[in-house]
């Protein structure tokens, strides 16, 4: 190799430094040019602005980016300026820094591309700048925006065109007199006191590792796991109780080491929450609205590639807010409101997942409106339409293909619309809810897993096979005999609680033949009872059939190469604990290919019709048991995370409080069997018991009761007067009386008196 | 100028095949295999390589011989009657693919220019896979390109 290519390639990797340094630097830029919005006379904040600026242009002068440098030129010289008060800092301002932010990014695209910094047009943006800095009164904003001509087309969706209206009044900005301030650059540490939570001092504690680096290492834990188990399970070491000690440190260390490695992974969401109040302030700015953004809980973790995937889909959610939700200033003021809409953005851990809240305070979603449209759109029929609940109605925004506005306007509702966000948030295995209140604003809460490396899953049995299935897609597990199931024209169902369910057979459309029989799956005359594990994806509800149902797990989900992925039906592989190798189902795939249709837009309100209630009466889904031996419970399914058997040995108690061990924790036991129920007996003291393990609002319990019947639908009609305390009231389900049980009061009060 | 070369040699059948040893990450015996259901049959299925899930590609059928036979309560390990019994790990362009082989061969250190053209009348799946022929004394050996030997094109799915 010559010494030119050598220098070359040192210059290069010089240069891809750099502009990854640079990408950073103008993200951090983004930030703090909107926080100098609300707090223009941020001392700290503008000089820290000023001092990225100012490395930034030092950088591409050495590296001989003659337009990037002037850029940041220009950029400094404007926030000069600014530092010794001969301008206070206006919209107008904001709109050209962060402008000239836009600019330097495309040049930097363009370096990236071309290794120069060609042919971006910089001039308009370098007059527009200057002028302000002059301080003269004629912003001249550039017509077609230097941002929105230069930045190219992919990275078109977030920078949105920015209209800058020329607002403040020159002579105001004149008329503040400099205030005598030292101009000496303040110490750096200034900026690291504990109310700048902005500080860079993460940045000099972390070092940069490679992506691929970590993988490698976590697929070295993981096989270490595997052998920890297996070491654990020889019977050497069984025998041997000095290695059973070393064995049990071992053991120890590996947990420990796999949970740190696994932290490597994670990232504070605040990476992407960070960006947003910049796509707010732009968007509010082009609405002609007031919106202020409220942001909680950036220093949450979640997985890396989490964050990646969930800043698109909240993108959008958050223009939709500013768009469609936050009303103009005028039709606030109207409402009572205050000029100034506030989103707030929540992120947070509970129960091992991560949620993320959306919420605006702006008018909610206007059901007629929905209803309406879509109507009109033929996604509903009229009669249907008509029947729907309002909460229904709110479902119906997440139908592909559909959008409020009658106008396409260029910052949303270009018909990519919240069945996008939805389809992304469950490929990652999430979920989304939303909640309207009219007049008063929605919040949409997203539910995302802390991880896609680790999942849990059920295991269950094909054709000798075994199969993982994600627990997001899991609805319900249902034992039936071969009798059971019916066939229609051709098509498999189960008739399950007043619904006909569609199934489908696993070996079937895997294309799997029974082991050791040559026979065809599907003639099954004298077949053994199977199992339909109910799953749903893509707002499809299926029954899957498979001969066997082996036991939930976490699992670490390992890639499938492209050929194997373009099966479509396969969403990965996982090593089992006895190390085979078992694919993870894919759904929504599968659906696909068994050619499960989505319900008919007019199906849309089914459930609630086929429950037979009133229209605007959603149906409650409530799962019922027994207590003592007559009497039954009724608790909302909403609240139930899962139904476990344990064995009577196993309830301990503590503190004159029955509790067991559950899944490393301590779960308090409510006896509800015990309370509610009449006629029971003395309890007994051994044998098994079902535990209902029940959670709302981040407190969990396990509900102890006789006996598990059934989930239901029903419309309640709720007899509350004289109710006991710790039930909503009495109703009628399945033609018995039932008490239904309020699983919040309980947790809330029964937890804490014995 | 010579250009040196290291191959491995495997045997398929009655057939003996290279592959570059530079792009071998490692051999090892054919451990257990899952299926997986409606892969192209050259796929038989995924084995765990220490932890890291290979796909297992069946190069007896890709090169149209006689395809591993897999015993039939499909746990299938390569011994001499099902055929192949070694799995050559090698990096493609999709990740890591395990290629099954009869058995392995030698390590030969070469001139690349030793390696011939393919002769005219090699058609089907062995011209589509390999790169040239390379003659050696006892026998003619196919050196097979590990992108294209590795790659199953998913046009081959059921």
């Amino acid at each position: 190799m010559s010494t030119t290519d050598a220098m070359n390639d040192e210059m290069q990797s010089i240069v891809r430094e750099f502009l990854v340094e640079a990408r950073e630097m103008l993200d951090r830029l983004d930030q703090d040019f909107v926080a100098l919005e609300v707090q223009p006379d941020d001392r700290a904040v503008l000089d820290h602005v000023f001092r990225v600026l100012h490395t930034l242009k030092g950088t591409c002068g050495f590296l001989g980016f003659g337009r990037l440098e002037a850029v940041a030129h220009a950029g400094e010289h404007l926030l000069d300026r600014l530092r010794e008060r001969a301008l206070v800092y206006t919209p107008d301002i904001a709109s050209a820094l962060l402008a000239a932010v836009d600019v330097l990014r495309a040049l930097l695209t363009q370096i990236e591309a071309t290794g120069q910094d060609g042919n971006v047009e910089i001039a308009a943006l370098k007059t527009w700048i200057t002028s302000l800095a002059a301080g003269d009164g004629q912003p001249r904003a550039p017509t077609g925006t230097a941002a929105a001509a230069v930045v190219p087309p992919v990275a078109a969706p977030v920078a949105a065109p920015v209209v800058v209206k020329p607002s403040a009044p020159p002579e105001a900005a004149a008329a503040i007199a400099p205030r005598p301030v030292s101009n000496a650059a303040e110490p750096a540490d200034l900026r690291d006191g504990p109310e700048s939570p902005r500080s860079g001092r993460a940045a000099d504690e972390s070092i940069r590792v490679d992506v691929g680096h970590l993988e490698r290492l976590i697929n070295l834990v993981g096989e270490l796991v595997l052998a920890r188990n297996q070491i654990l399970q020889h019977p050497a070491v069984q025998a041997d109780g000095a290695l059973q000690q070393i064995c049990q440190r071992l053991s120890n260390l590996t947990t420990e080491l796999q949970e740190g490695v696994m932290k490597t992974r994670m990232q504070p969401i605040g990476t992407v929450f960070n960006k947003l109040p910049r796509v707010v302030r732009d968007l509010a700015l082009a609405c002609g609205k007031q919106v202020r953004i409220d942001i909680e809980g950036r220093e949450t973790e979640l997985d890396r590639t989490l964050v990646d995937a969930i800043k698109d889909p909240l993108t959008h959610v958050i223009r939709n807010c500013v768009d469609h939700g936050i009303e103009a200033p005028e039709d606030r003021r109207a409402a009572g409101k205050a000029d100034e809409g506030v989103l707030s953005l929540r992120a947070f851990h509970e129960a091992g997942q991560v949620i993320v809240e959306v919420a605006d305070d702006g008018a909610g979603i206007a059901v007629d409106r929905v209803r309406q449209k879509a109507v009109r759109q033929g996604l509903i029929a009229p009669t249907h339409a008509e029947r729907m609940s309002d909460r229904e109605v709110c479902e119906l925004i997440f139908l592909p293909g559909f959008s409020t506005r009658d106008a396409v306007t260029n910052l949303s509702g270009r018909g990519v619309g919240m069945d996008v966000v939805r389809t992304n948030i469950e490929r990652i295995g999430g979920s989304v809810d939303l909640d309207s209140r009219a007049g008063h604003g929605m919040t949409l809460r997203m539910k995302l897993p802390l991880t896609l490396a680790i999942i849990p899953v059920l295991i269950v049995g094909a054709a000798g096979q075994r199969f993982a299935i994600p627990q997001v897609n899991l609805v319900e597990l249902v034992s039936v005999g071969a009798d059971r199931i019916e066939t229609l024209h051709g098509a498999r169902l189960l008739r399950l609680r007043e619904t006909l369910l569609p199934l489908v057979d696993l070996q079937e459309v895997l294309g799997l033949s029974a082991p050791g029989t040559g026979k065809s799956p599907g003639d099954d005359a004298d077949a053994p009872p199977r199992s339909v594990v109910i799953v749903s994806a893509d707002g499809r509800t299926f029954g899957l059939l498979v001969d066997d149902i082996d036991d939930t797990q976490e699992i670490v989900v390992k890639p499938l190469n492209k050929l194997l992925k373009s099966l479509g039906c396969f969403a990965g592989a996982t090593i089992l604990g006895d190390g085979d190798v078992a694919l993870i189902l894919d759904v929504p795939g599968l659906a696909h290919r068994a050619h499960v249709q989505r319900p008919d837009a007019s199906e849309a309100g089914r459930p609630g019709a086929s429950a037979g209630g009133p229209p605007g009466v959603t149906p409650a889904s409530l799962l019922v048991v027994t207590a003592g031996a007559r009497s039954r419970l009724a608790v909302p399914l909403d609240c139930v995370s899962r139904l476990e058997e344990t064995d009577r040995a196993a309830i301990e108690r503590s503190a004159g409080r029955e509790a067991m061990r559950y899944r490393d924790r301590v779960l308090p036991l409510l006896d509800v069997g015990g309370r509610f129920g009449a006629g029971s007996g003395p309890r007994a003291t051994d044998g098994q018991v079902d535990v209902v393990v029940v959670s709302t609002g981040g407190r969990s319990a396990g509900l102890l009761v006789d006996g598990i019947v059934d989930i239901v639908e029903e419309v309640l009609d709720l007899q509350s007067d004289g109710a006991v305390p710790g039930t909503l009231g009495t109703a009628i389900v399945q033609g018995r009386v039932t008490d239904v049980l309020d699983v919040p009061w309980l947790l809330t009060h029964w937890t804490a008196v014995p | 100028m010579a250009r040196p070369l290291s191959l491995c040699t495997f045997r398929l059948a009655d057939q003996v095949v290279a592959l570059p040893a530079l792009r071998i990450q490692e051999v090892v015996r054919v451990p257990r295999i899952t299926p997986v259901p409606l892969a192209p049959p050259a796929v038989l299925g995924l084995i765990n390589l220490r932890g890291q899930v290979v796909a297992a590609v069946d190069l007896r059928r890709r090169l149209d011989l006689p395809p591993v036979e897999l015993s039939p309560d499909r746990e299938p390990r390569g011994d001499a009657e099902t055929g192949a019994g070694i799995c050559v790990v090698v990096e493609t362009v999709d990740g890591l693919a395990s290629l099954l082989v009869d058995d392995i061969g030698d390590v030969v250190e070469i001139d690349e220019a030793r390696i011939l053209p393919l002769p005219a009348t090699l058609r089907g799946a062995p011209r589509a896979l390999a790169n040239g022929v390379l003659p050696l004394d006892a026998t003619l050996v196919l050196v097979l390109d590990v992108d294209r030997a590795g790659v199953v094109p998913s046009s081959e799915a059921a």
